[in-house]
């Protein structure tokens, strides 16, 4: 396959540079989603940087009512990010709230507003930069497996990732794509929901799991992690031998068997 | 959160308990959901341009709401013009009286009802029954709920909950004979018993779907043609109206009847659609010589001029929110303890009363966004659950457990070094719950959590801690093959 590096280099004589906004979930729970990412967008002849100041987007914070804890967490974004020319998250979730929340969240200061509208217009959700930035949709992948997608709630409806992931799977030879039955409804993770009313998640995350077993599909992919460790949960509480994997991992992994295949 | 069971008080999670253990119930919610969201998605799709549709409805009702001392005057003064009787209720209570001055005075013994959540709202049929005076309610779903002694659980189907066989049970005790489960048959026994009570009936009540300001016309929608019969066969005829359900002309009501059937029902039209304007005057074949309108604050003027909270009065109570809810789904309308459920349940009651009796409400939520993508007046639904939480906290009504998590929160999240301090406590601290990689103890701050799913631990070494060797090893390797790494998790075969 061609990378993106070698179309695009000679065109213009210098690499594109993106930061990482690897969340804190990805950080501490799942590096190596991270990785994953980093190494696929050096695949393409993206460089990536990692500002070390980053923390959360605040979410967690904001969505239980706690605004000034959510403030405190985003500033280290809002600083981390100030030079950087794209950012790119493995979270739609994390990424919607950069768009939708920050601006508001600190109207009553003018500094921190503008470098709020700056961030929300360079930050990007993973497979949204590779389509629709990048405008690569076949990434030279190989992964002979049937695998199922859910669409995570926050990506999807707050920040519009629709059909990037799906055009990227479709893409991959070997996969077969099978549909998930109500994939759109919620999977029951919701943060701190999850918690406070667990009963409820759990009887959510069960129907998820139901309808991820009637695929008889082999893999569940996803762009967030926040849902895929809830259904990832669940699934291995029940015992179901489904590999949970974020769509980087699983291009990752593909691209690896694809130049080797 | 005064519900109770068993003597005990209880809030939203412990009455979902009692509900996620009725499949029944769960599997007559689903059923009932999945159809009028199917039906809806193909409604929608008929019309065309949904989300046109929907800017408009949203523009109409903001318009109204935000002009609402003008239309409501309006609208009450051609009411009067009309030959109505116009009257205010500043609450519930005041509003169940002003109902019960007229009946006293118009000696009524036995009232019948069409649909309304403002009569639920301020409990008149309890009221009525207390004072020996007959209630029947009209409405299919509203008369099994009546004659289960229960309330709606949901806020266009009442007895999303039952099934036929329930239907068909509830029917058998009030007198049916030889019953089936069969939709035909169990309509013919509401209808055949309705008609008498029709004809006998004193007062006729009624909700109120949308007023039109420029004519003082009360326009209801309805499917069994119900309201037409308690509109015009008593002599008086009483409306219950939220003081927001206003539309400015008849132009509007061509957005919202559109909008309303296709989003409630996934019809592309009401059945019925009667609109009242006054009483009967001479000339008149039908309509009630005597019309009161009963025009209900009840905390609903209270957002008016709060920025965000304002929207939750553009609601047209079609349920499309309640039908697209994961959490509905799960624990169906009576869990939330309130008249109102579902998503638009869990922002109005804690609006409409304050205090702690629906407090825990906005927090039986994912988040998800769902409803919001269903309004069809574009109600933010989801931004004004995360609003009341911030309420909830700036009042310091949240336990101090959580604030000291969310102290905890922002002292950690706020400086990297900080962050990776308590990540390296934390991962020192899981050592003793960690089995098979994953943590599965249901004891604990995360019980919530884990009694029903595996947590996982705490990476060995976060993104942070690889970046630098991450870093070097692309460096060196520039020669965009990719080296295959190991570290992965296991694998599919
Ligand atoms: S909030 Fe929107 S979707 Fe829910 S009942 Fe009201 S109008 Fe319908």
């Amino acid at each position: 396959m061609e990378s993106y590096r070698d179309e695009h280099e000679h065109e213009e004589g210098h690499m594109m540079k993106v930061s990482l906004f690897v969340t804190c979930l990805v950080d501490n729970l799942y590096p190596q989603v991270g990785e994953a990412m980093v190494r696929l967008l050096d695949h393409l002849g993206v460089e990536v940087d990692f500002p070390q100041a980053q923390t959360c987007c605040g979410q967690p914070a904001f969505n239980s009512g706690y605004v000034d804890e959510a403030r405190a967490s985003a500033k280290t974004l809002l600083d981390a990010f100030e030079d950087a020319n794209y950012v790119i998250s493995p979270s739609g979730s994390c990424t919607g709230m950069v768009h939708h929340y920050y601006e508001e969240m600190f109207a009553d200061d003018p500094k921190r507003v503008r470098q709020a509208v700056d961030l929300a217009d360079k930050s990007y959700e993973f497979s949204q930069f590779l389509v629709n930035v990048l405008g690569v949709t076949d990434i030279g992948a190989f992964f002979p497996y049937s695998v199922t997608y859910h669409p995570s709630c926050h990506g999807s409806r707050l920040l519009g990732v629709k059909d990037e992931p799906l055009q990227l799977l479709r893409n991959v030879r070997g996969l077969e794509l099978i549909d998930l039955p109500y994939d759109t409804d919620c999977c029951g993770f919701g943060g701190t929901f999850a918690v406070k009313m667990g009963d409820i998640s759990t009887a959510m995350v069960t129907e998820k799991v139901s309808h991820v077993r009637e695929t008889g599909a082999r893999v569940l992919v996803g762009v967030d992690m926040g849902c895929l460790m809830n259904i990832g949960g669940r699934i291995s509480r029940e015992g179901e031998q489904v590999r949970v994997m974020h769509l980087a991992e699983l291009l990752y992994e593909g691209v690896q068997a694809g130049v080797s295949d | 959160m005064t519900t109770e069971i068993d003597g005990k008080q209880t809030g939203v999670l412990d009455r979902s308990r009692l509900a996620l253990q009725d499949d029944f119930l769960r599997a007559a919610v689903r059923f009932t959901a999945d159809r009028l969201r199917g039906k809806k998605r193909i409604a929608t799709e008929s019309l065309g341009n949904w989300e046109t549709w929907r800017e408009r409805g949203m523009q109409i009702r903001s318009h109204t709401v935000a002009n609402l001392d003008y239309y409501l005057a309006q609208f009450t003064e051609n009411v009067e013009a009309a030959g109505g009787h116009v009257h205010f209720a500043d609450d519930a209570a005041e509003a169940a009286q002003t109902v019960m001055n007229i009946l006293m005075e118009k000696q009524a013994r036995s009232v019948v009802k069409s649909k309304s959540m403002v009569s639920e709202e301020i409990g008149i049929n309890h009221l009525l029954e207390e004072h020996g005076i007959e209630v029947v309610e009209t409405d299919l779903g509203e008369y099994i709920v009546q004659l289960a002694r229960e309330t709606p659980s949901h806020i266009i189907i009442p007895a999303i909950h039952k099934n036929r066989r329930q239907i068909k049970d509830l029917f058998t005790e009030a007198g049916g004979e030889n019953l089936t489960t069969d939709t035909k048959t169990l309509t013919a026994f509401a209808r055949n018993t309705m008609r008498n009570k029709f004809l006998r009936a004193d007062v006729g009540i009624t909700g109120c779907n949308f007023g039109i300001a420029e004519s003082g016309s009360v326009v209801l929608f309805t499917n069994e043609g119900n309201a037409d019969m308690v509109t015009n066969l008593p002599k008086t005829h009483i409306v219950l109206m939220g003081m927001e359900r206003l539309l400015p002309a008849f132009a509007d009501l061509e957005v919202m009847a559109n909008l309303l059937p296709r989003a409630a029902t996934g019809q592309s039209i009401t059945t019925y659609m009667s609109v009242i304007t006054g009483n009967r005057r001479r000339g008149d074949i039908d309509g009630a010589q005597e019309m009161h309108l009963i025009v209900l604050d009840n905390g609903r003027s209270r957002q008016i001029g709060d920025a965000k909270m304002q929207s939750v009065l553009n609601c047209i109570r079609c349920g499309a929110c309640l039908n697209v809810c994961p959490v509905y789904r799960q624990i169906g309308g009576h869990a939330y303890g309130s008249v109102y459920p579902g998503p638009i349940g869990a922002v109005l009651s804690p609006v409409l009363n304050e205090g702690e009796k629906y407090a825990d409400l906005p927090y039986a939520s994912s988040l998800c966004g769902a409803c919001s993508e269903a309004c069809p007046v574009k109600i933010p639904l989801h931004d004004l659950l995360v609003h009341l939480r911030q309420r909830h906290v700036e009042h310091g009504h949240t336990k101090t457990m959580e604030r000291l998590a969310f102290r905890g929160f922002k002292v950690a999240f706020s400086r990297p070094n900080r962050l990776n301090l308590a990540i390296k406590m934390a991962r020192l601290g899981q050592k003793a719950l960690v089995r098979n990689g994953h943590i599965e103890s249901t004891l604990g701050p995360l019980k919530g959590w884990t009694a029903g799913r595996d947590a996982p631990t705490v990476a060995k070494q976060s993104f942070h801690d690889r970046w630098r060797t991450l870093q070097s090893e692309l460096q060196t390797q520039h020669n965009h093959a990719l080296e295959p790494k190991a570290e992965r998790g296991g694998d599919v075969e």
